[in-house]
């Protein structure tokens, strides 16, 4: 069973990797399949995993009523299928999108906003960093030295920039730009980070391709 | 066309081929490239190491086979440090292609250390919601999970006596590929209940956590395959992510190759035929 | 009352959230434990409902012959197949749901998004120009990201990582956090608008 199922591994490999010559008939059976096969994973997890401990027990089992809400939302939402019910789906919409709202009004604030600028909020000058470049003067001494001031400046002039609000020129228009230098220091660390994920998904498929089906490496 | 015109319009059939032998080579034939510590990485083993034998730790697996290459290996890692420390896993997930793959992760580990489903380790399964699950289980595991991800009730294992919330668990970790992952675990685990956070996520997501680490709201970080790399050596072993190191380099270095191979050969043109610009 | 029942669930799910998070105390604790409760069930329904599209659009397309309708049989069939597996046999290791989902699902998920890294090494040498000052500085930063977070770096320079890091932990840090409180103050301010039912296209269609 084991061989089998190494062996129909590679071949779906094989049929999703055929798309890189062009768009063919092998890719887009294995991308059906996929798609077919994702939808029962969550339908089976979400049956064993959820309806049956938190709704089918509470409810059916242990009798408690107050469930019986949440199966009645639940229903409505599949309302949503039906032509002429659909309306009814917004209420459990309205809940999903109630509680969401709630939840991330507060702890984005706190977390993402709140708890960013109390870290910013440090020291300008690092003193015992200046010390160690004076003492030690190199590269990375000085770039320590001066790391702090780079944050501080690069948080505020990136918070400019994205303040529309007003025009960017003069001293302002000044300000924005040096926050557009930062953002662009960003997206670059981001897409050597992405190019470093997407090679790392290559990696882990070639091995099981030359490990795993074909033997060639140990 | 030009030569210049001509290598700027490469079939990239080519260029795919050239990828396909940077990434296969090094895999066959190893460079033996050093691997180096960092310090987010370093930072994460040293909140492991601190924790009392017994103490609890939640890994929350919240990714998909399609990030496994990154992801996974942090996975046993995480999994043989927590059971070499006599550290009992509490697994979960809020994406639900992530609870086998945490169970596998830990079953291989426990095998590893002779441990036990329901005494040392147990995976509580998904549920859907993300940050609701996340609020949810800091209040009250069992009435969220009252059975494990195979139908078990919660109340029959020991390694879940005595839990009831965050109060019970020491230590949090989420292995992360998106939402909902770290972020809700930082705004609701560290950010409103105190509780020390840490992340293992995919590189295409680790530069926005950054600010998280320099914050303190999360303790330490694994990024990508080069994260989970430089786990396996401070576990002093070797596994998938740092086989696939060598491949890395020589993909990286092909990549910018290309990179600066295709503006040299831009500016060239462009000094050639200024109106273009 | 289509669209007012809606905006008062909306209004009264999200203030109990919000008071919830300063008075941690009954009543409030205990309607904040009940709505979570309610929310994992709702959530699941959800997905089932895009379950539900997925099958009515698919079988639409097979019964009308539509265009690839062939695939839409090889679509309906494995999820019949899968989730007769799991919602049948259960979802234990070493079971067939099980078998399928390593053998199929994880290879055929891993292959999808490994094709990427052939389309990022296209686009690197086909697209990405240094045209301005700014994209030159994109570039710059990419590059020593790259060699930094590999061992070739190291072996290159054993500076390179040790500058990878710092580009990381300052310039990069803080450019993402603007951008992250950039974000927040957007999330919050349409949390509000949602809450006060000033935002409605989530109640859009029918």
């Amino acid at each position: 069973m084991e061989t089998i199922g190494i062996w129909l591994a590679s071949l779906l490999t094989i049929c999703i990797l055929t798309f890189l010559y062009k768009d063919n008939p092998l890719y887009k059976f294995a991308e059906h399949l996929f798609v077919g096969i994702s939808a029962a994973y969550w339908a089976a997890y979400s049956f064993h995993n959820i309806l049956r401990p938190n709704l089918i027990q509470p409810l059916f089992i242990e009798g408690d009523l107050r469930f019986v809400v949440a199966l009645a939302l639940g229903i409505m939402m599949l309302m949503r299928l039906a032509p002429r019910a659909g309306w009814l789906s917004r209420w459990p919409l309205a809940f999903i999108v109630g509680t969401y709202s709630g939840y991330y009004f507060i702890t984005y604030l706190q977390t993402n906003a709140v708890e960013q600028v109390r870290a910013t909020l440090i020291p300008f000058v690092q003193v015992v960093s200046w010390r160690v470049f004076f003492r030690d003067p190199g590269l990375m001494t000085f770039l320590n030295a001066i790391a702090v001031p780079v944050m501080v400046i690069g948080v505020i002039t990136g918070i400019i920039y994205f303040f529309f609000s007003r025009e960017h020129k003069g001293v302002f228009g000044g300000l924005a730009k040096t926050g557009i230098w930062f953002l662009m220091v960003a997206f670059g660390a981001s897409f050597g980070y992405t190019v470093m994920a997407r090679i790392s998904l290559l990696i882990g498929r070639m091995l099981f391709i030359l490990r795993d089906w074909l033997g060639v490496i140990s | 066309m030009s030569i210049v015109e001509r290598l700027e319009k490469l079939d990239r059939r080519l260029i795919f081929v050239l990828i396909l032998l940077a990434v296969v080579i090094p895999l066959v034939r190893p460079i033996g490239f050093k691997i180096e510590v960092s310090e987010p990485v370093q930072q994460l083993y040293e909140a492991i190491e601190s924790l009392n034998p017994g103490s609890r730790v939640i890994i929350s697996c919240d990714y998909d086979p399609s990030t496994m290459p990154e992801i996974y290996p942090m996975n046993q890692a995480l999994a043989r440090h927590c059971f070499s420390r006599d550290l009992k896993i509490v697994g979960m997930g809020l994406w639900p292609q992530g609870v086998p793959l945490g169970q596998a992760s830990m079953e291989q580990a426990a095998e590893e250390y002779g441990k036990s489903y329901g005494v040392d380790y147990v995976n509580l399964g998904f549920k859907a919601g993300g940050i609701v699950v996340v609020s949810s289980v800091a209040e009250n595991i069992p009435a969220t999970y009252p059975q494990d991800y195979a139908g078990r009730p919660v109340s029959e294992l020991p390694i879940m006596d005595g839990v009831r919330n965050f109060d019970n668990i020491e230590l949090i970790i989420s292995l992360s590929a998106g939402d909902p992952g770290v972020r809700e675990w930082v705004m609701i685990g560290q950010g409103r209940y105190g509780k020390t956070v840490g992340a293992g996520v995919t590189a295409v997501s680790a530069p926005a956590f950054y600010p998280y680490l320099q914050a303190g709201q999360l303790v330490g970080m694994m990024g990508g395959m080069k994260g989970a790399a430089e786990y396996e050596i401070l576990m002093e072993g070797t596994g998938t992510a740092s086989r696939g190191m060598d491949a890395q380099s020589v993909a990286h270095g092909l990549i910018i190759f290309f990179i600066l191979f295709a503006n040299f050969f831009y500016l060239v043109g462009r000094r050639k035929m200024p109106w273009k610009r | 009352m289509k669209k007012q029942i809606p905006l008062l669930i909306t209004f009264v799910a999200g203030m109990v959230m919000l008071v919830q998070y300063f008075i941690p105390h009954r009543p409030f604790s205990e309607v904040y434990r009940l709505f979570n409760q309610w929310y994992l069930v709702v959530a699941v329904f959800a997905m089932i409902l895009g379950i539900g599209n997925l099958i009515k659009i698919h079988s639409v397309r097979l019964r009308r012959r539509g265009s690839g309708w062939q695939y839409s049989i090889v679509l309906l069939c494995s999820l019949g197949v899968m989730g007769v597996a799991g919602l049948g046999w259960g979802i234990e290791r070493g079971g067939f749901f099980d078998y399928l989902y390593w053998n199929m699902y994880y290879p055929l998920s891993s292959t999808m998004f490994a094709l990427l890294a052939f389309f990022v090494a296209s686009a690197s040498y086909r697209a990405f120009r240094a045209r301005t000052a700014e994209a030159t500085l994109l570039l710059a930063s990419a590059i020593l990201v790259m060699l930094g977070r590999v061992p070739l770096g190291n072996y290159l320079w054993d500076r390179l990582p040790l500058l990878g890091d710092w580009i990381m932990s300052y310039p990069n840090m803080a450019g993402q956090r603007a951008i992250m409180i950039g974000i927040a103050l957007g999330v919050v301010s349409t949390s509000l608008r949602i809450i006060l039912g000033i935002e409605r296209t989530y109640l859009a269609g029918r």
